[in-house]
This record gives structure tokens, sequence and C-alpha cells, in this order.
């Protein structure tokens, strides 16, 4: 047995584990560390898979970076409050179930036709040839900075427009009492109201 | 490089997106909600880097990259949303946020 199959055996129950436990976890600090628990698990996935800067991002930017703002709202709107876990709408889970079981199955079929694709034509060979060459970051750079510079401009100009956007949401309005003269009641009044 | 057969890597990735999808369904904390929907993500990060292995390019390792970006402007957006209802509301329940207009 090769040490490969006991590591990614080990990733895929603690990986898959975490996941599910998010499911009945009640507090949701806990889902969130079951969470970060099931990332590094899939970092360990990009590894095993040659792509190594893959998994040091994902470990940095989503384990850590995503997490702690998550962990950031939840302390902030207060941690001591628990999801009652009763469902108020009738047969609600049970379809649920039942549309996770035929989305599997759907998955599964899918991924499997993907492999027989890619194996047809004996593609064995192609897995080493990944991170041949200068390795991975290179690689990665090359085609980023290369095929995918436009795509990649525009990313930052996504990052720019969220940002601002959220400032925008999140600001304090200042309280000013309603102009007795305005028949219709501004953003302004309507906040004094709540 | 390993061994395990790249199906085994897209069976885990199906499997984390479907308890994506469930937790979503069956949850109603808008914020675990959220973390679900991250956990999507993160399977679909897995197809894209097991396909990138399957097919010896590093494309799909890229487009992992992309994911990631729209990822943290969608979390970074849809907590200042959850943090301006709960806000108002004082609850982070899915269920009592039903009419559009306050």
């Amino acid at each position: 047995m090769s040490l490969d199959i006991v590591v990614f055996g080990a990733m895929f129950v603690v990986t898959l584990g975490a996941a599910l436990a998010m499911l009945f976890a009640r507090n949701a600090v806990h889902v969130a560390l079951l969470l970060v628990l099931s990332q590094v698990g899939l970092a360990v996935a990009f590894l095993l898979q040659g792509a190594f800067f893959v998994a040091a991002v994902q470990v940095i930017i989503y384990a850590g970076a995503i997490m702690v703002l998550f962990l950031f709202v939840i302390m902030l709107l207060g941690v001591d409050r628990r999801e009652a876990l009763n469902e108020p709408l009738r047969g609600q889970r049970q379809l649920a179930l039942g549309l996770g079981a035929v989305l599997t199955a759907q998955v599964m079929y899918v991924a499997w036709q993907g492999v027989d694709l890619a194996f047809a034509d004996g593609g064995e060979t192609v897995l080493r040839e990944i991170n041949s060459g200068d390795g991975n970051v290179l690689g990665i750079a090359r085609v980023l900075f290369g095929r995918y510079l436009l795509p990649f401009e525009v990313t930052s100009v996504l990052l720019i427009v969220a940002v601002v956007g959220v400032m925008v949401l999140t600001r304090r309005i200042v309280s000013v009492p309603p102009k007795p003269d305005n028949e219709t009641p501004s953003l302004e009044s309507e906040e004094v109201a709540v | 490089m390993t061994e395990v057969s790249p199906g085994y890597f897209l069976a885990l990735a199906g499997l984390l997106f479907t308890v994506g999808v469930v937790g979503v369904l069956v949850r109603r904390n808008a914020i675990v909600i959220f973390m679900f929907i991250e956990l999507m993500l993160n399977a679909v990060n897995l197809f894209f880097v097991t396909f990138a292995r399957m097919q010896g390019n590093l494309e799909g390792q890229v487009l992992v990259f992309f994911v990631l970006v729209v990822a943290a402007a969608e979390v970074v957006v849809g907590l200042a949303l959850i943090l301006l209802i709960a806000r108002r509301r004082a609850s982070l329940d899915v269920d009592n946020v039903s009419l559009l207009k306050w």
C-alpha cells in the first residue's frame, strides 16, 4: 500500500467528515471551524495533485482571510445566538435530502463520464506532465500573465467595485430630523424611526 | 504526483458539492448558509484542479484563482448585507426576511 493512498484516505475522511459535521453543528462558530478543517483537507488534496501554489493560496486566503472575516461577523453579531434546528416548513428536510441524493447520483455519473473521456486515448502519461519544466509557480505565472492577462485585470476591477460597494452599503447614515414640508419621508428619517 | 486515480478526487468534490447544496436547503442561519456556499465553491475548485491534472495543463489551476477572487468579493458584499439585515431585524433567520419592503 503506497503512502499516497493512506494520505488520500485520511484527507477524504477528514474533509468529507468535517463537511458533514457542518450540517449538524448548532453553533455558527463550530460551523466556521469545521469549514476551516474541510478547507485545509482540500489543500492537502491540491498538494496531492501537484497544485502546490493553489494549495498554499487555499490555506492563506480561504482558511485564513475569508474565514477570519466570517468569524469576525459572527462575533460582531453575537456568538451565543443558537439556531433552532426544528423546521417550520413541513417536508422540507425530506425534500432537501431527496434532492441531495439525486444530485449525488448525477454528479457521480458526470464525473465518471469525464474520467472516461479523459482517458479514452490512454492519458496515463498526461498525468505526469503537469509540473514539468520550470515548476508549478512559474507555469501558473506564464498562463495567468500570458493568455489570461485581461481577465486577471478585470478581476481587479471586480475587487474595487466590491470594496466601494461595501463601504457605501455599511456607511453610517447621519440622522437628520425630517423637514416639515417634506411629504415622503427620506431615507434619513426612516433610519430615525428604526 | 499521486497515483490515486482522478476519479476519487472527482467523487470527493461531488460529495462536497452535494453537502453544500443540502446545507443551503436545510439550514436557516444566513451566515451558515453563506458558509455552505463557500463549501460549494471549494468543491468546484477541487474539480478544476483535478481536471487540470487530467488534461495535463495548468489552466484549470489558473481558473481556481478567478473563483477565489469572485468568492472573496461575494463574501464581502454578502456579509455586509447580512450585517445590515441583522442590525434592522435583530435576527439572522432567513425565514424572517420575507418582505421586500420594510
